[in-house]
């Protein structure tokens, strides 16, 4: 077992973990963070994403003693109390989700999407989520949401 | 999904990580985005003893201009070298493949040194690597020692990596007519077909050229008689050069995504495409 | 009274989903987000090899294992279990849910083990050795046909599953009377015949959640508690109870947030009932997560039906009749419907035309393959594809416009309810202004000026048109082995707000939204006062589930029936306390008044509360608000439609990509357009994506060669252009809704849509019909003219 210290949504959390414990298990399993989903094992789906030193990330494809030290921002670290980010909202508001599996880690992505480009074009947008699979929503709402926050100035 | 029990150490110097991966006896494997191993890992096809974390190590990192060549250090990840702007204004053609690996969050962990390292015959970079004549830059206990990218890269996943050694850069003369293009894998987004053209370009001419290509073959390789046969052409002249440029390849791959016959003749096309781009960019 | 705002009327319109606060921010429970005290954790060894005899199971090291709770060898598990039973009346090889002595698929379950957490369980199951006998592989159905180079099961000689069984024209409903002679004499008058043999190929649903199961059984009260990320929880409990002598009373069954289905999580599994029982064996909690390379072989595949096709016609274009034989890969196994769902492909063979006659044969194979099931369209996606993509040919042969060709046989749309050829009967069409819709929308001249110009530009182009007709709104009673109703129970509760529950099973269609729109219009209530339960059978006291597109059209019938037996019982009391005659009672705006006196009111809530404390209790009536109702429907809905693309072929690489998506759905009236929308644009997804790039490749010696997301392409963003959708609404008679269901639209018309663009982008090279992938060597082979065309 490994001594570990990470910044989950603004709050330190030390835990002892097994070296090959995945990040999204920890905050799974550990921190009761569901938010972030599993959907495949060959890190390409997307589901888990986080932001990692405010980059997304799979957290499937990190160990959690490698985020030692880092901060880590998850679904549930998004909304500043009952203020949805504007992304959440986007999705809500343009109906980017249906069964919600691959939402959390979609979004995730658009956080970083929009952080690194804030006025996306939709071949922009399309190409930025090339790492989340939905298998719901064809995508067109998804790009509407992401169009609705960037209108939002949203990040 | 979950990967066998491992020893983690987190390494906080090159020094560090040299004493390290010499004291594991061969059973350590360093990680540094973990992009490439993780996923094999999972899957428990890469079943290591030990991790050697290289990941924070300041002096592994960066992009910079070394006296009129460009370093970029091992853990530089595939992101940063995407959007450069020292690759974007001096040699775009890095960060243009580098945009073109896996995705973003891939591109946010990802590094540089573990494409070379783990040399996936379909990776992006390596294509690169080899076009612009890179130097491999690697340390061990023992010293320094640097290879051109040529030779770094030796068969199906294998390298000119000694046991105690650590990739700590790439560094190359920087191209600006140069350019990357990629037949995609509908499925991992990997390369069916990848190439890398850099040339040198006088007065609309090419002087010469050096094409890498992945995807094809074991592992990234130059095209060295469709190198010859542009020194000289003149732009309308590409396509019909570059048509048949997948005869010279010994040995093809063949997968349920491309077949031999297919993937020869895409070296042509993607050789063409790529070529023209560079071109464009003269 | 402080007076409320008028609602405005939600049945329609774009109400945002009530389903996604939750969603939206990681808050939803999932099956792996179960946590109980003492939780253990379940992990499968599978078989490695496709086919062969199980000389011995070594599972000493993984006993010795710290932390291994039990290992269980197919043979014991057979000590819990008895084969598992399937919903189809077919014969059917025992199928057990741990093999004991064959596998007969890579990915077949072989071992079980139990332990204190994920990790040891991967690890307990990874060091069990087992050694097996290696048998011949067959991976072709017309092979398997053959008895060669295998028998899968000893009592189906030649792999043949069913069949082959005949439909259609002349042939009696059992099979047993057949006369050929108006199919003969169709294509004795006919002008010109097409005959093609085409294959619609396998596929893997890829639900973004892959299964999941937990089974928690409590020995003190002799109860089982189990989540599973399934589509009808209530099947699951009945079948559940029976296969472990339990009463149906002793076992509670929950599908909670449940992520994505495609039909592909409707079978009741071998790992639920394992999960069930050793979890009742050891009397602990067990979970089990299905991995994803895990999910690619053990979650039942789509599609793999193959046709030789026929088609008889006039040089007019009118077409006097059809013969498709029918040949379906099923894989190693009967599943709960597998053997049902190519007899869909047999029953939509009339499309939407009027064709005199039409001759069906169906045979089902067995294979060393993953066992197939209902994927979104279930059979129909089948039927369509062969139907359009034969009348595209024939349109072609005849130099004909493929729109016209299809108006010239259409079902007009005074003939409904059409009786088909093949024993459906059609409620309501209007096919030919579907079709018109999107020309229109399409701007069809102009699109196929659009092709000629990229033609002239050098390019390689072409538009497909596709039209669908789908059997949806699953029922009656009569077709299906579990029912084919659905019930629901709207209760008023005492302080006025509404609670509802319906055993369609959503997971992912918004019922929550939908159904609360329903009510809020039948009651005059905010929406926010309304809470729609589903997928627990300890709070949904019945239902059938969640397939067939029939949640709107048969669960949202049954919540209206329920919804307006409780109204009336409501207005009773409102007359009571109003004076008024309970029909002359509206509910409006969060009241209920006497129509024409709307001073004379009283807040919906205060007659909620009446009627649970009714001083005095008005004449001959019960206390209390709540009803139920089981919606029973007499036939089922065909929705229909029409999509049309433009495709660009690059021609040195052979890569297509489409430019233009255009997409005209009637699925009668609509509940909430938005869900529609998003509904027909995931089915677009598939449609395209299985045209396109989704295949399941198999090696001859049965190993999944796309088991993995690095070589089965799931589609991206970056695949897409923009859908462009359109409606028309021809309501059903069926239902009181006139909903007609939507959920697996989508996949009908576009796939055949985008092959027969690609035959008209490469129709210079002489090619006639394309099977799908649409691989870019495939058709790059086309261009060359290095064969490889069908």
């Amino acid at each position: 077992m490994v001594p570990i210290s990470i910044t989950v949504n603004g709050k330190v959390r030390k835990a002892h973990v097994e070296p090959r414990t995945l990040l999204v298990h920890f905050l799974r399993e550990q921190l009761n963070l569901t938010g972030a989903h599993v959907g495949c094992d060959t890190s390409q789906c997307g589901a888990c994403t986080v932001l990692i030193d405010g980059r997304s990330a799979k957290s499937c494809t990190v160990f959690a003693v490698q985020a030692d030290g880092s901060e880590v921002v998850t679904i549930e670290g998004l909304a500043k109390g009952d203020q949805l980010h504007p992304l959440q909202e986007g999705f809500w508001e343009e109906h980017g989700l249906q069964c919600g599996y691959c939402t959390p880690g979609m979004i995730m992505s658009a956080v970083n999407l929009l952080n690194d480009n804030p006025k996306p074009s939709e071949a922009q947008i399309r190409e930025g989520l090339s790492g989340n699979f939905c298998r719901c929503t064809g995508y067109q709402h998804i790009v509407n949401a992401i169009q609705y926050a960037a209108a939002k100035g949203g990040r | 999904m979950i990967p066998i029990t491992f020893d983690y150490r987190r390494a906080s110097s090159l020094d560090d990580a040299l004493k390290a991966l010499a004291a594991s006896g061969g059973s350590a494997k360093l990680l540094a985005g973990g992009h490439s191993l993780v996923p094999l890992m999972k899957l428990r096809l890469s079943e290591p003893g030990t991790l050697i974390d290289i990941a924070r190590i300041p002096e592994l990192s960066g992009i910079r201009d070394k006296g009129g060549q460009i370093e970029i250090g091992a853990t530089t990840v595939h992101h940063a070298v995407a959007t450069s702007r020292l690759l974007l204004d001096r040699c775009p053609v890095v960060a243009e493949a580098a945009a073109t690996i896996g995705d973003t969050q891939v591109r946010n962990r990802g590094t540089i040194g573990g494409s070379m390292a783990h040399a996936d015959p379909s990776a992006d970079m390596p294509a690169v690597m080899v076009a612009l004549d890179a130097e491999i830059q690697m340390q061990s206990a023992k010293g320094q020692r640097t290879v051109k990218a040529g030779t770094f890269f030796q068969d199906l996943f294998t390298v000119d990596l000694q046991p105690g050694e650590i990739i700590t850069a790439v560094r190359f003369a920087p191209v600006k007519t140069a350019a990357y293009v990629k037949l995609y894998q509908k499925a991992s987004h990997y390369a069916i077909v990848g190439i890398a053209a850099v040339l040198d370009v006088k007065g609309g001419t090419i002087q010469s050229a050096r094409i890498g290509l992945t995807g094809a073959t074991t592992h990234a390789v130059r095209l060295t008689k469709l190198e010859q046969a542009l020194a000289g052409a003149a732009k309308d002249s590409v396509e019909k050069i570059a048509a048949n440029a997948g005869a010279e390849l010994q040995v093809v791959n063949s997968d349920i995504h491309a077949s031999e016959e297919y993937r020869r003749a895409m070296v042509g096309v993607i050789a063409k495409r790529a070529v023209l781009a560079a071109l464009a960019r003269g | 009274m402080a007076s409320s705002p008028t609602l405005p009327k939600l049945v329609g319109s774009r109400v945002k989903r009530r389903e996604d606060p939750r969603l939206i921010q990681g808050h939803g429970t999932y099956v792996d987000d179960v946590k109980i005290p003492g939780l253990q954790y379940l992990a499968f060894k599978r078989s490695d090899i496709a086919h062969g005899r199980i000389k011995s199971i070594d599972t000493s090291a993984a006993e010795k294992m710290e932390g291994v709770e039990a290992v269980f060898t197919g043979k014991q598990i057979a000590e819990l279990l008895r084969p598992m039973p399937i919903g189809t009346p077919f014969p059917s090889p025992d199928h057990h849910a741990v093999a004991i002595d064959m596998v007969r698929y890579a990915g077949e379950a072989v071992a079980v083990v139990v332990a204190a957490d994920r990790y040891i369980a991967r690890d307990a199951a990874d060091s069990i050795v087992i050694d097996y006998d290696s048998l011949p592989a067959v991976v072709d159905a017309e092979q398997a046909m053959q008895g060669q180079p295998t028998v899968i099961h000893e009592k189906f000689p030649n792999n043949i599953a069913l069949g082959p069984i005949p439909s259609g024209t002349g042939a009696s409903p059992d099979g047993k009377h057949l006369d050929d002679s108006a199919v003969e004499k169709a294509f004795k008058d006919a002008e010109v015949v097409i005959s093609q043999r085409m294959y619609n190929h396998r596929l893997v649903p890829n639900a973004m959640e892959p299964r999941g199961v937990v089974a928690h059984y409590e020995p003190g009260r002799s109860f089982l508690t189990m989540w599973s990320s399934t589509q009808n929880p209530h099947i699951l409990k009945s079948m559940i109870a029976g296969m472990l002598g339990l009463g149906e009373d002793q076992v509670r069954a929950i599908a909670p947030e449940v992520g994505g289905g495609f039909g592909a999580k409707i079978n009741i599994y071998a790992e639920e009932y394992v999960c069930a029982a050793v979890s009742k064996r050891l009397g602990i909690p067990v979970k089990w997560i299905e991995d994803r390379s895990e999910a690619f072989v053990a979650t039942t595949h789509g599609r793999d039906i193959l046709c030789y096709i026929d088609v008889a016609a006039k040089r007019d274009g009118k077409v006097l009749g059809i013969k498709m034989r029918l040949i379906a890969d099923i894989g190693a196994y009967n599943m709960l419907l597998t053997a049902a769902i190519p007899t869909l492909t047999m029953l939509m063979a009339n499309a939407t035309y009027d064709i005199p006659a039409i001759r069906t044969t169906l045979t089902e194979v067995f294979t060393n393959k993953t066992p197939t099931d209902a994927y979104r369209g279930a059979g129909r996606p089948e039927a369509t594809f062969f139907v359009e993509r034969a009348f595209d040919m024939l349109a072609r042969e005849l130099k004909m416009d493929p729109a016209e060709i299809r108006r010239k046989n259409f079902i007009p749309k005074d003939k409904f309810p059409y009786q088909t050829q093949m024993g459906a009967v059609y409620d309501s069409g209007d096919y030919e202004a579907s079709l018109d819709c999107a020309l229109k929308a399409a701007d069809w001249k102009n699109l196929l000026k659009e092709r000629d110009e990229l033609r002239q530009q050098g390019k390689l182009a072409g538009v497909g048109l596709a039209m669908y007709v789908e059997v949806c709104g699953i029922g009656p009673s009569a077709t299906l082995p579990t029912g084919g109703w659905e019930h629901a129970q709207v209760t008023i509760e005492r302080d006025g707000r509404i609670s509802a529950s319906t055993g369609a099973s959503p997971h992912g269609q918004g019922n929550e939204t939908t159904f609360g729109q329903m009510l809020a219009d039948q009651f005059g209530v905010p929406i926010e006062h309304i809470t729609i339960h589903h997928g627990d059978t300890a709070v949904v006291k019945q239902g059938i589930g969640t397939f067939g597109s029939r949640s709107q059209a048969v669960g949202g019938a049954a919540l209206h029936m329920a919804g307006t037996k409780v109204r009336t019982k409501m207005a009773q009391f409102a007359g009571a306390l109003l004076e008024a005659a309970p029909e002359d009672i509206v509910f409006e705006s969060g009241k209920i008044m006497v129509k024409g006196a709307p001073a004379k009111a009283k807040s919906f809530a205060e007659v909620a509360s009446f009627a649970y404390i009714p001083v005095p209790l008005p004449a001959g009536m019960e206390p209390g608000l709540s009803a139920d109702a089981y919606f029973e429907p007499t036939n089922n809905t065909y929705p229909f439609g029409c999509h049309i693309v433009l495709m660009e072929i690059d021609r040195e690489t052979g890569e297509p990509k489409l430019r233009r998506v255009v997409a005209a759905d009637d699925a009668g009236n609509l509940i909430n357009p938005l869900i529609v929308e998003g509904q027909i644009h995931g089915g677009l997804a598939q449609g395209i994506g299985q045209a396109m790039i989704e295949e399941a490749v198999y090696s001859e010696d049965g190993q999944l060669l796309t088991g993995s997301f690095m070589d089965y392409a799931l589609p991206r963003a970056t695949d897409f252009p923009m859908f462009e959708m359109h409606s028309t609404y021809t309501p059903t008679p069926v239902n009181p809704l006139g909903a007609k269901g939507v959920g697996e639209a989508g996949t009908l018309g576009s796939t055949p849509a985008v092959v027969c663009a690609a035959v008209d982008a490469l129709s210079e090279f002489g090619v006639k019909h394309i099977d799908m992938m649409l691989r870019p060597e495939k058709l790059w082979r086309i261009i060359q003219g290095r064969g490889g065309a069908a």
